[in-house]
């Protein structure tokens, strides 16, 4: 039986260490994990609560993160509850597994400490490896502070062993800004969280040796298509579930969680959409914005990155009286828009309201994002909505040195 | 057969032609498949020819039209030491009692390494062509090598 950990009300974590207090209430029966910078911490700190009897699951040391995600996806398959941790180059070595798991249906907990791809090698905070995972089935939900890092992290077995959902989950949380930031912590204690997470309730798990199962099996073009339906539609329909969650949550803790969140979006006349830690300055900058010159910014923030929230989106987009949008982009683009912004113009577009939408390339491989540098964004905007249409290159590089770099002109007869 | 997924039954799959007929929402979750009819307790004192298997199982599918090559055996050599059974990659070595009985050629994929592990001389595995008759490919087999001084 595992040792009870003496908790406070309130205590100072960053949000590596609160992740991994949330893994270990969770008792999570199989952690095999490889260590990478900026998660490291997570997999340390757990191996300590491992070794100091604070857990009674298995702690499993692998080669790489490729091993270590098969191992994951093994022992969900044997029926137990998992989860693991990464960041970038062990993210991306992961991948091949990460379709293996989803399309297997089998639920599992990754804690994502977001940090950019090489080349050139960094190690700090961007987004390019949350983005190389959003094809890959799993529901990714983005945690933009340390508290909603231990939060989100409980609330991701709830939502992905759910009988109807059976999906693994990633909690995302920005590499050093949010992961190696201390800030004031209310935590649950353990009986608390554990009685949230639940018992996992296994299915056609390999070690009910009263039935025989095959898992990973082949499907070719007479049976792919249907399994993938079937996955794609498990991933829509976790909207519920994760709204379900997210309000039982509130009620336990008073902490509120939406699949969008927004900020004075209410009266607002433009806004900035962006993830992770820098939704806290975008909103400083707009209430300054607010208080100094009167323009009305408000921020929109998709806490759920998969399933995307095209509805929520639309809704707010709709809710508001908006006439021009940022949307930023903390991921090389490689050849295209940003991905956020494809996404967001896509729900915008079927919106009553049809904003004017703008992206920026900003903060890659860790590079500041400042309050100045959102107020211009957002002035931008503002701009863009007296004018009535779009008068700067609709994609920006924001915060790179050099000349102006952007593309595309909105065409104007 | 059992099914334990809340609201997939497994509807269909056993028909021919189950492919044109069963949709995204029947399929089951995860493509978890049953290999076997009844239940799995004590299975491994049952022998795999009298298990009763499902369409799924690899048991009553046949790759022997992935092989080139085919491992044939000899049982006038053969000293029952195992170690085919032991290294066969696809559990095609048919055993019983620790003595060897033959080559289960629906499963076996000629890749050899039966005739590698084989210890006597000469050896009681040599790989043949896949069409090549069991009797002409034993009428062909080598004498005994003699060692060199």
């Amino acid at each position: 039986m595992a040792k009870k950990f003496e908790i406070n009300d309130v205590e100072v974590w960053d949000g590596n260490y609160a992740a991994s207090q949330a893994l270990r209430q969770a008792q999570v029966d199989v952690v095999a994990a490889y260590p990478i910078t900026p998660s490291t911490p997570i997999v340390e700190s757990y191996g300590s609560y491992v070794a100091n009897g604070y857990i009674d699951g298995e702690f499993v040391m692998v080669e790489s993160e490729h091993a270590a995600m098969s191992a994951c996806t093994g022992a969900a398959a044997s029926g137990g509850r998992v989860a693991t941790a990464t960041s970038s180059q062990g993210f991306a070595l992961m991948v091949e597994v990460l379709y293996q798991a989803s399309g297997m249906r089998l639920p599992m907990v990754l804690t994502v400490v977001n940090r950019a791809l090489a080349a050139p090698l960094n190690v700090r905070g961007d987004h390019a490896d949350m983005y190389l995972g959003r094809d890959s089935g799993w529901i990714q939900i983005d945690a933009f502070d340390a508290q909603q890092a231990y939060d989100l992290t409980l609330c991701a077995f709830p939502i992905g062993e759910h009988l109807d959902v059976r999906l693994p989950v990633m909690i995302h949380q920005d590499g050093f800004t949010t992961s190696h930031k201390a800030q004031n912590i209310h935590p649950l204690q353990d009986e608390e969280a554990y009685k949230f997470v639940g018992d996992y309730v296994p299915v056609d798990e390999m070690l009910d040796f009263s039935r025989a199962v095959t898992h990973g099996a082949q499907t070719e073009e007479d049976w792919h298509f249907e399994h993938k339906a079937k996955q794609h539609k498990a991933l829509m329909d976790s909207r519920k579930v994760i709204d379900e969650t997210f309000a039982r949550f509130k009620a336990l803790t008073g902490r509120e969680y939406k699949r969008v969140e927004s900020y004075m979006i209410e009266d607002a006349e433009v806004a900035i959409v962006a993830l992770g830690s820098s939704v806290e300055t975008t909103i400083l900058a707009a209430k300054q914005l607010r208080e100094e010159e009167g323009i009305k910014a408000g921020v929109i923030a998709p806490r759920v990155f998969r399933p995307f929230p095209y509805d929520l989106i639309r809704d707010t987009i709709d809710g508001a009286p908006l006439k021009a949008i940022a949307v930023l982009d903390k991921s090389s683009p490689g050849g295209a828009m940003g991905a956020l912004f494809n996404e967001i113009s896509a729900a915008a577009y079927t919106t009553q309201n049809r904003p004017l939408i703008t992206n920026f390339i900003y903060g890659l491989g860790g590079r500041d994002y400042s309050v100045d540098e959102a107020k211009r964004i957002f002035k931008e905007q503002k701009a863009h909505a007296d004018a009535g249409h779009i008068t700067t290159p609709i994609q920006q590089f924001s915060g790179v040195r050099g000349p102006k770099l952007g593309f595309f002109e909105t065409k104007r007869s | 057969m059992s099914q334990n997924v809340p609201g997939t039954p497994n509807r269909g799959i056993h028909e021919l032609g189950a492919e044109e007929k069963v949709g995204w929402d029947e399929v089951t979750q995860g493509v978890v498949l049953d290999p076997l009819t009844d239940p799995a307790k004590e299975i491994a004192h049952i022998r795999p020819e009298d298990r009763h298997y499902t369409d799924f199982s690899s048991y009553t599918a046949t790759v022997a039209s992935w092989r080139v090559l085919k491992p044939v055996y000899n049982r006038d050599i053969c000293i029952d030491c195992q170690n085919c059974w032991v290294w066969c990659p696809d559990t095609s070595i048919i055993s019983r009692d620790k003595q060897m009985l033959g080559i289960d050629y629906d499963h076996c994929k000629g890749c050899g390494v039966c005739v590698e592990v084989c210890p006597t001389n000469p050896k009681s595995l040599l790989m043949f062509d896949t069409n090549e008759a069991i009797e002409e490919a034993l009428s062909q087999w080598p004498e005994k090598k003699k060692k060199e001084k």
